[in-house]
């Protein structure tokens, strides 16, 4: 086979495969442009407008976003302060831990590991509605919540405290769950990163003076996971920030005092409780602006130390 | 004795191993409490349940909560097994949906050159820190638009693209040499029979980690029920549990809802149990570089 005719079907080749890259693509990108793409879209274009889901949206240019920095004292007062605390407690600090239990796990056996990771990973399928019950009843508020009962006989309490109702509670329990259900895929990720890092690497290590299992997770660990750090990043700081239905099934939405209210409820609180889609569409387009930045935050951090 | 290096994967236990059990054993103990509790309460006979002060294991353990959790659903009208049908086919269409799109997309995006793939690739990075919760009234909009409303389509299309499934599938299917692909081409293949017959059967993993993922977001989805079905009868078992679950207050209605929380959190269990090694080896390429 001379070169010139290999080149030629190359060519060729790469012509025929050009539409059929299309071709293949095409399922999942319409799927993607209709039910992602286009309602991205459309909050952008409705969080510049009065929408009350009856009569056609009305044009109000930046006006929601002003009101959103300007006068919306619960937003200020309380739904930004929660969802920052919320988010570094369970991103930042669940990202770490996840990391932390990751590089223990992997310095286990195979069938303790494998144990021990289902165990911490479960809580995070619980996400969402099949677990509310749960908390109901260890949180109660009464001397039949478990917790209470336990806190009375171990003489740490008194009287029975209403968790769910007592504002200053509130916020600490739901960033307690979504700390417990924070191992997801990102924790995966870790773990899967550490067990395959080139063993070689750990004796070429001991050789050139690293001494103990710190130093051995700072120096060799670290730098060959980047990608699954990454990863495990990016999926912390989208879990930190879409997180809202434990609160809302808890506590209400509105919660008592506005005490839990994470961002997410305060979209579901203008969107569906009030009809103000035209400002719940700013709250999401500025919730998903968060994300963005955050996720490139994590990015240049994690990357710069190369 | 001197520093020999190589914890990372230890073949058998040593004394080292302690330390690190001793931390991680309570804090396994302490993440696995709830989820002991919520099985030991859905088996608790009634006198257990109202029994004070509440008691955390079951003593003698029984079905009554979830006999009557059948029967509850017979006196609302509508039976369970109409919300379980609609549940299993949601579920069933979505998976196979999505896994569909998501190894043809994969397999384009990772072998196929074509103009504007590196700028899809980038976008559907960028949506994998997408919030579905934020465009919740844009989407509906979508939807009733497309007069979706009401039909089996609003519970699945929704869910059928999802970003992060397409990202770890397509990190996966990079791996596959091109040297094979070539040679298959050069074997007369269409790009069809590339996917079918060698992309498909090597990325055996990445797909059951897909599979996983959205199992779990279709399973205990509570939007679709909830903001694009009115018609009660097209909702879907989450939904119908969930309305248990809040309506419940009372301490009877209690083990009714952790039979039926037991119900929405055991298939999900079940499916990563046994695909967790498959899970394990896809995640391992996860990284975004």
């Amino acid at each position: 086979m001379t070169t010139k005719t290999t080149r030629r079907s190359a060519a060729g080749r790469r012509e025929r495969n050009h539409l059929s890259g299309y071709f293949f693509a095409a399922p999942y990108a319409l799927i993607f442009l209709v039910f992602i793409l286009v309602p991205v879209v459309l909050a952008v274009v409705l969080s510049f407008t009065n929408f009350n889901a009856i009569e056609w949206p009305r044009w109000v240019g930046f006006l929601n976003y002003i009101t959103l920095l300007t006068s919306d004292e619960v937003f200020m007062q309380y739904v930004l302060p929660n969802t920052v605390l919320y988010a570094v407690v369970v991103g930042i600090g669940g990202y770490i831990l996840s990391f932390l239990l990751a590089w223990m796990l992997c310095n286990l056996t195979k069938g303790i590991r494998t144990v021990l990771a289902l165990i911490i990973y479960s809580p995070s399928l619980t996400a969402g509605v099949a677990m509310t019950v749960l908390w109901k009843v260890i949180f109660s508020g009464d001397q039949t919540g478990l917790l209470n009962s336990w806190l009375m006989r171990l003489g740490v309490i008194d009287e029975p405290i209403v968790w769910l109702v007592n504002t200053q509670y509130l916020l600490p329990i739901v960033i307690l769950i979504g700390l417990w259900s924070s191992m997801g895929i990102g924790f995966l990720a870790m773990i899967a990163g550490i067990a395959n890092s080139d063993e070689s690497l750990y004796e070429a290590g001991a050789i050139d003076g690293v001494s103990n299992r710190f130093q051995e997770m700072i120096y060799i660990t670290i730098p060959q996971m980047k990608p699954q750090m990454l990863f495990a990043a990016v999926m912390a700081v989208v879990n930190a920030f879409q997180n809202g239905t434990v609160s809302a099934l808890l506590t209400g939405n509105p919660s008592p005092g506005y005490a839990a209210q994470l961002i997410v409820n305060h979209i579901e609180d203008y969107g569906f409780l009030r009809y103000e889609m035209g400002y719940a569409a700013t709250v999401s387009v500025v919730l998903l602006l968060i994300v963005q930045l955050f996720s490139r935050g994590a990015n240049r951090l994690l990357t710069e130390k190369d | 004795m001197a520093y020999r290096g190589r914890h990372i994967n230890p073949q058998r236990f040593e004394r080292g191993q302690i330390k690190i059990l001793l931390i991680l054993l309570p804090l396994a103990l302490f993440m696995a409490l709830p989820i002991v509790f919520i099985i030991n309460h859905a088996f608790k006979p009634m006198e257990e349940l109202f029994a004070f002060p509440p008691t955390f294991f079951v003593r003698n353990p029984t079905l009554d909560n979830f006999t009557k959790l059948l029967k509850f659903s017979r006196s609302a009208g509508i039976p369970l097994t109409r919300y379980l049908f609609n549940s299993l086919l949601v579920t069933v269409l979505t998976v196979g949906l999505s896994l569909f799109t998501t190894t043809c997309a994969a397999f384009a995006f990772s072998k196929i050159k074509f103009r504007g793939r590196s700028m899809m690739l980038q976008i559907n990075q960028i949506a994998i820190m997408f919030v579905a919760t934020a465009v919740l009234i844009p989407r509906y909009l979508v939807i009733s638009g497309l007069g979706l409303i009401d039909t089996i389509l609003a519970h699945v299309l929704p869910l059928a693209a999802m970003p992060v499934a397409l990202f770890l599938v397509k990190q996966f299917v990079d791996q596959v040499p091109d040297s094979l692909i070539e040679a298959a081409h050069l074997d007369g293949a269409s790009d069809f029979q590339v996917y079918w017959r060698i992309i498909l059967p090597v990325i055996k993993p990445a797909i059951a980690t897909a599979m996983v993922l959205v199992f779990q977001q279709v399973w205990t989805n509570l939007e679709t029920s909830s903001y694009f079905t009115n018609d009660e009868s097209m909702k879907t078992l989450t939904f119908y549990m969930n309305t248990l679950v809040n309506s419940s207050n009372g301490v009877a209605g209690q083990g009714v809802a952790a039979a039926a929380s037991l119900i929405m959190f055991i298939p999900n269990l079940i499916l990563f149990i046994i695909c967790q090694n498959a899970v394990m080896n896809t995640m391992a390429t996860s990284g975004i570089k």
